[in-house]
């Protein structure tokens, strides 16, 4: 089911800070975190956001089109890389 | 012979079920469009006048989104979830079920056809 709209967007509190401070501080800070339930709201936009994903944090810069998502779906949790011997010529 | 959006509608149908040849209108649509219009649900498309057509038309065009623009549009939302890369996008690039399926068997709307990988030979004694 859907969230509440009454509630707003569910963003981790501290990371909305983190992303504030850099936002007013104007420097490129790659912020970590590892609220991957956290959706990515318009003030986000332009900052990359380490997101980790259950081994490592892995950048992820936001753009305007990221907006409504949240941070997990751009730091996949599993990494297959395909079978033994399935190599293509 | 009615032509409406581009398609050529059955013409021994009923009308409800001829407006579904259209993509982008299932049943709850057609009944919607012919109720507007005023037509019953249950005459043949062969038996509609050209003042059915012409409402028919009129709604469609006017209100809704079908055929070709409507493709378009589902393939530019693929794309936007293909370009920034999110969980879907990258479901969508390898061909596997966006939402959470099992692929360890089934999922062969989106995997296609099987392909057997040939066996590994057995090491000899």
């Amino acid at each position: 089911m859907a969230r509440s709209i009454k509630k707003g967007p569910y963003v981790f509190h501290k990371l909305l800070t983190k992303v504030e401070k850099s936002k007013e501080s104007n420097r490129k800070t790659v912020i970590k975190t590892w609220s991957r339930a956290s959706m990515i709201v318009p003030v986000m936009v332009g900052e990359t956001i380490a997101v980790h994903n259950g081994k490592t944090f892995i950048p992820v810069f936001v753009t305007e089109n990221m907006v409504g998502h949240k941070l997990g779906e751009f730091s996949p949790t599993r990494n297959f890389k395909g079978h033994s011997g399935n190599r293509k010529k | 012979m009615a032509r409406i959006a581009g398609v050529d509608l059955p013409k021994n149908k009923r009308g409800i079920i001829g407006l579904t040849y259209i993509y982008g209108i299932g049943r709850s649509r057609a009944s919607k469009i012919l109720e507007e219009s005023g037509i019953d649900e249950n005459i043949k498309v062969v038996d509609w006048t050209d003042d059915h057509v012409r409402a028919i038309t009129a709604i469609i065009t006017g209100e809704l989104k079908v055929e070709g623009e409507l493709r378009s549009e589902v393939q530019l939302n693929i794309k936007r979830l293909m370009d920034i890369g999110c969980y879907r996008g990258i479901r969508h690039r390898k061909g596997l079920p966006l939402r959470g399926q099992r692929t360890r068997t089934n999922a062969r709307t989106r995997k296609g056809k099987r392909k057997t990988v040939a066996n590994k030979k057995k090491a000899t004694k």
